[in-house]
């Protein structure tokens, strides 16, 4: 996705040299092409998030598109006020985009696992809050946030995930996206997570259970029509998401169910709880501990296909 | 820290003026920041009187200078400015800090026309101002920025990471005020955490650098004339000040950092401003 990302961004900057792209001194190895041919569009802020943020505001009231870029904690939330006050509040034309979403550098330790940024991001006035589920996404999530006037978030993951989208895909900020159709279960997907929706989907469908697929790569502003369509026509719904219970996709989802007095639905948030992960490993292991992998999730799947 | 000469001013008729204007405001108020709407008349007036390019007429014209207060609590003063300068009609002053008004109090920018950027908050203003620096001087443009930020807001990280910056980048059409009175919310600066010395801070930071007494026009002039003082390199001034300055029992006087004059207090305050002392 940082790939497809960058790839995308520097096409969109070499036909507009108002697209600027500042860095929080990261990015060693695919940064330098940016750099070093599109140099007045260019800058790496070092190590200074706060001053990053703000600096990105003032360029963009200057009339520039302008591109933060660290991982996931550091443009979000190190720089919170920054991004509250500065962007939003002026409705800034910034692009907050991070690399390393929820667990991708799990070993690296808590402080760099993305967990409740999602949440934080969303709760800001006027942000678009976007997670691409795979290159493709990130392509299009990318273009779409240029062509957005206004402050976005955008989470990545890293480097060489591979696609979840077998083709090209019709890709609209605000709307979800079906993979996968069927009656007894939705699960809706952001982020990184769709790749094992899918999976867990396929795994239900061999034993006659119908799964709806969606991929919500926008969590604001929620395809509320997506989720309210999916509680009429499916018997339960599942969130799934690298991201804190708390405040991100399945509590975006609950607040739309909770709120539409005509839904039955059975709901589980698949997520990780509020809590710091103390043991580190890679995703796929911490993936594992917090059942977020495919039999994880399957097995949440399964309890709330039952009713427990 | 080098010594200020200190040059016994006198306050002008338009200084003591804008000041009636200022305690007007915040009395209409009943709240807001009196002494630090004080200590920084001279060196707004002189900024928005003989150096800033603007339009009030057309307040986003593009090829306006910016002026930033990241010092949002004296924007009494700010409004009080703007309002003389032409950018809305000075009855508009009346509404500061009621229900319902874009005068809020703190720097507001939401149909304020003329105020640049919402501050408040202290530490964003001279990052805000370094990144329209930036833009203009990437795409040629011939604006000067201007950020005015107070002394404690020199206790904030993010200054110094804007500070970090700027020489980095050459912005010597960038210049940041420093309103030195020497007071913040809980004490004298230097008890609470010192500063000096801070024009050296600055210097050392690679900022070209000049000392004056914030309440001397002609100082005041000398100086925003003087910016770049050095080429290539963002300005600062540092400008010694007086907390509360031109009412003679406010001055230098911690209380008067939050307090809205009322009753007596308001009409010594506004007899002191009425004559030259």
């Amino acid at each position: 996705m940082r790939t497809a990302f960058l790839d995308t961004l520097y096409e969109l900057a070499k036909a507009d040299r108002n697209v600027v792209f500042i860095t929080g001194d990261l990015g060693f190895s695919v940064v330098e092409r940016f750099q070093a041919e599109l140099p007045d569009q260019f800058v790496n802020a070092g190590v200074a998030e706060q001053n990053m943020t703000s600096l990105a505001a003032g360029m963009a009231l200057m009339g520039k598109t302008v591109f933060t870029y660290s991982i996931a904690n550091f443009p979000t939330l190190r720089c919170l006020e920054q991004v509250r006050n500065d962007v939003c509040y002026h409705d800034a034309n910034v692009k907050v985009v991070a690399v390393g979403g929820g667990f991708t550098y799990g070993a690296m330790g808590a402080s760099h696992h993305a967990t409740e940024e999602l949440g934080v991001m969303r709760m800001l006035p006027g942000m678009v809050v976007v997670a691409p589920a795979d290159p493709i996404e990130a392509r299009a999530a990318t273009r779409a946030i240029v062509a957005h006037r206004g402050p976005c978030y955008m989470r990545l993951g890293k480097a060489g995930e591979p696609n979840v989208h077998a083709g090209p895909i019709d890709f609209q900020l605000g709307r979800a996206i079906r993979l996968r159709d069927g009656a007894d279960l939705t699960l809706i997907s952001t982020g990184g997570m769709l790749g094992t929706a899918v999976a867990v989907a396929d795994r239900l469908a061999e034993r006659g259970v119908g799964a709806r697929v969606l991929s919500m790569h926008t969590l604001k502003p929620l395809d509320e029509d997506a989720v309210r369509a999916a509680a009429r026509q499916t018997a339960a719904i599942a969130t799934l998401e690298q991201h804190s219970v708390i405040g991100g996709l399945g509590s975006a989802v609950a607040e739309v169910l909770a709120e539409s007095p005509d839904a039955r639905v059975r709901f589980r948030r698949i997520g990780v709880p509020s809590a710091f992960s103390e043991r580190v490993g890679s995703q796929k292991w911490l993936e594992q501990q917090h059942r977020l992998d495919e039999p994880g999730v399957l097995a949440q799947v399964e309890t709330l296909l039952e009713g427990r | 820290m080098n010594a200020i000469p200190k040059v016994a001013v006198e306050l002008d008729e338009r200084s003591r003026h804008l000041r009636r204007r200022i305690v007007r405001v915040l009395e209409g108020g009943g709240r807001g920041h009196l002494g630090t709407s004080l200590s920084l008349v001279e060196i707004l007036r002189v900024l928005f009187d003989s150096v800033l390019r603007y339009d009030p007429k057309n307040p986003k014209w593009p090829e306006r200078d910016r002026f930033i207060l990241s010092k949002g609590h004296g924007c009494a003063a700010l409004y009080a400015v703007l309002a003389e300068c032409g950018y809305f009609p000075v009855e508009r002053l009346d509404t500061f800090y009621q229900d319902g008004s874009p005068l809020a109090g703190h720097a507001t920018h939401k149909d304020m026309p003329g105020v640049e950027v919402s501050t408040g908050s202290l530490g964003h203003g001279l990052a805000l101002a370094t990144g329209m620096a930036l833009a203009s001087r990437r795409d040629g443009g011939a604006h000067r920025f201007w950020a005015m930020v107070s002394d404690g807001e020199c206790d904030e990280g993010s200054t110094w990471e804007a500070a970090l910056f700027a020489p980095q980048h050459e912005l010597d059409n960038l210049a940041v005020i420093v309103d030195y009175n020497k007071i913040q919310s809980l004490g004298r600066v230097e008890e609470v955490i010192d500063l000096e010395p801070l024009a050296e801070k600055w210097r050392a930071f690679g900022w070209g650098v000049r000392e004056i007494d914030g309440h001397d026009l002609a100082a005041i002039e000398a100086a925003y004339a003087g910016v770049p003082f050095v080429e290539g390199r963002p300005s600062c001034i540092v400008a010694h000040t007086v907390k509360g300055k031109g009412v003679s029992y406010m001055e230098d006087k911690l209380l008067y950092h939050y307090r809205a004059p009322r009753g007596e207090d308001l009409e010594k305050a506004l007899a002191e401003l009425e004559t030259a002392r």
